[in-house]
């Protein structure tokens, strides 16, 4: 654990207001995927929420506002709860990164029943929706606002005939159903779907396997991968039997973040972010630094450090977050989401933003992404 | 201005041609786009250092500053031949500064130090360095140079530099993402605009409370897109013309009743500007449209496009 606890005296006379925030990251076994080409940062999510930890303090330094962040990290294997507990018993305001069922296993915690949790982690519709927690936010788009930003493109491009292939991950299967949902929602049709099954080590047989294993598709307009731990569907791409576009979780892409994103002020950032860190910012980070960033600005506009308080402010009207993303950030008061437009990139630029022009919506056009009020069973808020 | 209100474009457009020139940073194109505010076309396209934004004259328009962000440096020009002269230490990251009035001192906000630096352009040195909040933007100083003002985009704050002393006297929040201010009514007061919180707020200076605050509406477009960057006041301070980003928009404030009167189409994401020698037009700089849209300010009607480079961001008027 770190602990940064200096006092920074304000300018003016302002009483102290102290915020410890927890950062519990529960580690688990990474799935074994056919490239080694992806190095996963080791502070990946934690290094968004120090930035954000930063931006906070340089803010609080001018209205005697103090920041705390607690890292914790649990190993595979250990108990998450327990170390929840420890931080719980800190600070009721915590941002997590841990497995779908392990964030509602801490959410129903009887620690936890007054804290302000903030998942950072888990795209998973269900946590928006029967499985949402009212003491759990959301600062990680759900993989709903994904498909949904990317289904938009579709719409736009008149790409209405949708092929999808999807690994076995559950992280995959949660995507492809949340992609099923959106083709569903904007008049697509899936024509095809097929599961990867193939067991040949792709690095070097890709130009063989995959024109046979795309041929029975047919013709189509563009081909969706479900590919969230980034295992096959890299060696997809060029090597399809119809020249068509490969979307999804690779080639066109809807993220939360990418290097690619400057507009906004996106660059300003991203810069601070890898002059911290030495490395590109990535969606993780990002969600954790919303999450911090959250947390500061309604102690920045409420002066207070209770939980009931910043939670009410952070749900009111009054509450929005400067994101980079071209217009503000606030919390869905049905389930505890954070709206935000959703970018879609290749790894080189930015390709369209979500909500795209024409998509509209009778109260906010950002609520055209993912569970709007009328879709979502969420019934703790 | 009254005589020119109630006389007509045929005046309007004799005064016009007491020639001038707007100068405009191309953001994305390393480059400034001379216009001629007669013609109303370039004459003339200089090379600066990389990504230029802030750009201002000296007194005597002898010389002209430019924020090369990406090169680190205020590049200082001759605008009678484009040759840049040399570089000021500008700390990192330079984005927008202002000349105080003893037009020696430079302001300049460091986007990515959360700084500002003070420099002297004679001596070419580095006299302070402030700690602000994130991402220092706007910067404005009051006409007897006693305050300085930088806004921080992430802080959320309008911060009050003391410039005999050249430390923060005070420190005000104000809505999310504060982009420009300027001191307007003979320095009593200082506007701020705030790009995400859609907001231009007035604060009294002698108290640096708030006075005011306008909000803007505009038909068709969601209110999270209409977003307050740039602005600059008319003759005697009477209207303030705000550019709203992405609404594609510049919003007629009524200064005094701090009502909104009139929104005009321009190009899209419109960013900064600057007027004519009389202030009889109006150059808005359109980022993504990568023109320059020239409004007629009595009639509050756009006249022309003109295309400049890519991005252009900031805009400063000369003789």
């Amino acid at each position: 654990m770190v602990l940064l606890s200096t006092c920074f005296a304000g300018q003016q006379a302002i009483a102290e207001t102290a915020l410890k925030i927890g950062y519990l990251r529960v580690d688990v076994a990474a799935p074994a995927t056919l490239s080694n080409l992806d190095p996963i940062p080791e502070n990946n999510g934690l290094a968004g929420a120090q930035t954000g930890l930063q931006d906070n303090l340089t803010t609080g330094k001018f209205l005697g506002h103090s920041y705390e962040l607690l890292e914790a990290v649990v190993p595979i294997g250990d108990d998450a709860l327990n170390v929840a507990k420890d931080l719980l018993a800190a600070s009721p305001y915590l941002v997590l990164d841990a497995p779908t069922d392990v964030l509602t296993r801490i959410a129903d915690l009887p620690e936890a029943q007054n804290a302000l949790l903030f998942n950072s982690s888990s795209g998973e519709v269900s946590l928006r929706d029967q499985e949402c927690r009212r003491n759990l936010l959301h600062s990680l788009p759900s993989d709903a606002m994904r498909t949904d930003a990317l289904t938009q493109v579709f719409v736009q491009k008149r790409w209405r005939d949708l092929v999808m292939i999807s690994g076995s991950f559950p992280q995959d299967l949660s995507y492809a159903a949340a992609m099923r949902r959106s083709l569903k929602k904007f008049g697509l049709k899936l024509s095809d779907e097929k599961a990867w099954n193939a067991n040949a080590d792709m690095r070097r047989t890709a130009s063989q396997e995959i024109p046979l294993f795309t041929q029975s598709f047919g013709d189509y307009d563009a081909m969706i991968l479900a590919d969230e731990v980034h295992d096959f569907g890299r060696y997809v791409l060029y090597n399809t039997w119809q020249a068509r576009p490969v979307t999804g979780s690779e080639g066109l892409s809807a993220v939360t973040w990418s290097p690619v994103i400057e507009q906004w002020g996106a660059a300003q950032l991203q810069s601070r972010f890898e002059k911290q860190h030495s490395r590109e910012m990535t969606s993780l980070d990002y969600a954790a630094w919303t999450a911090v960033r959250t947390l500061g600005e309604a102690v920045t506009r409420t002066n207070s450090n209770d939980p009931k308080v910043l939670r009410d402010y952070i749900f009111s009207d009054a509450f929005e977050l400067a994101g980079f993303k071209g217009r503000p950030l606030t919390y869905r008061g049905w389930n505890g989401q954070i709206r935000q437009p959703i970018a879609v990139v290749h790894p080189r630029a930015m390709v369209a933003q979500a909500p795209l022009e024409g998509f509209l919506h009778q109260t906010n056009e950002l609520d055209s992404l993912g569970l709007d009020r009328p879709e979502s069973k969420c019934e703790a808020y | 201005m009254k005589l020119l209100l109630s006389s007509g474009l045929a005046l309007l457009m004799a005064s016009s041609l007491s020639a001038g020139q707007i100068w405009v940073t191309n953001e994305k194109d390393d480059t400034v786009s001379v216009i001629d505010t007669e013609t109303l076309e370039v004459v003339k396209t200089y090379e600066t250092g990389e990504r230029p934004r802030g750009i201002t004259f000296s007194k005597d328009f002898s010389r002209v500053y430019i924020c090369a962000s990406d090169s680190d440096a205020v590049q200082v020009m001759d605008p009678n031949t484009g040759k840049i002269l040399y570089d000021l230490p500008s700390g990192e990251d330079p984005e927008q500064f202002v000349l105080h009035p003893d037009d020696i001192h430079l302001y300049i906000a460091n986007e990515d130090d959360a700084i500002t630096t003070v420099v002297n352009t004679q001596t070419r040195k580095v006299v302070a360095q402030i700690d602000v909040g994130v991402e220092p933007e706007g910067m404005a100083v009051s006409p007897d140079g006693k305050i300085a003002i930088t806004t921080s985009e992430t802080t959320n704050m309008a911060h009050w530099i003391n410039t005999e002393t050249q430390e923060l006297f005070a420190n005000t929040l104000v809505d999310s993402r504060p982009r420009h201010a300027e001191f307007a009514k003979e320095g009593s007061q200082m506007w701020v605009s705030s790009e995400i919180g859609g907001t231009l707020t007035v604060f009294d200076t002698a108290t640096q409370t708030e006075q005011a605050k306008i909000d803007f509406e505009v038909q068709g477009v969601h209110a999270d897109r209409v977003q307050p960057v740039g602005f600059e006041f008319t003759e005697n301070d009477e209207f303030a013309f705000v550019a709203l980003g992405p609404s594609n928009h510049i919003a007629v404030v009524n200064a005094q009743a701090y009502e909104v009167e009139e929104y005009i189409l321009v190009g899209r994401r419109v960013w900064h500007m600057a007027f004519n020698a009389d202030k009889s037009q109006l150059f808005t700089t359109n980022g993504v449209s990568g023109d320059v849209t020239v409004i007629d300010v009595a009639s509050r009607k756009a006249l022309k496009s003109i295309k400049v480079g890519r991005f252009p961001w900031g805009a400063a008027f000369r003789p």
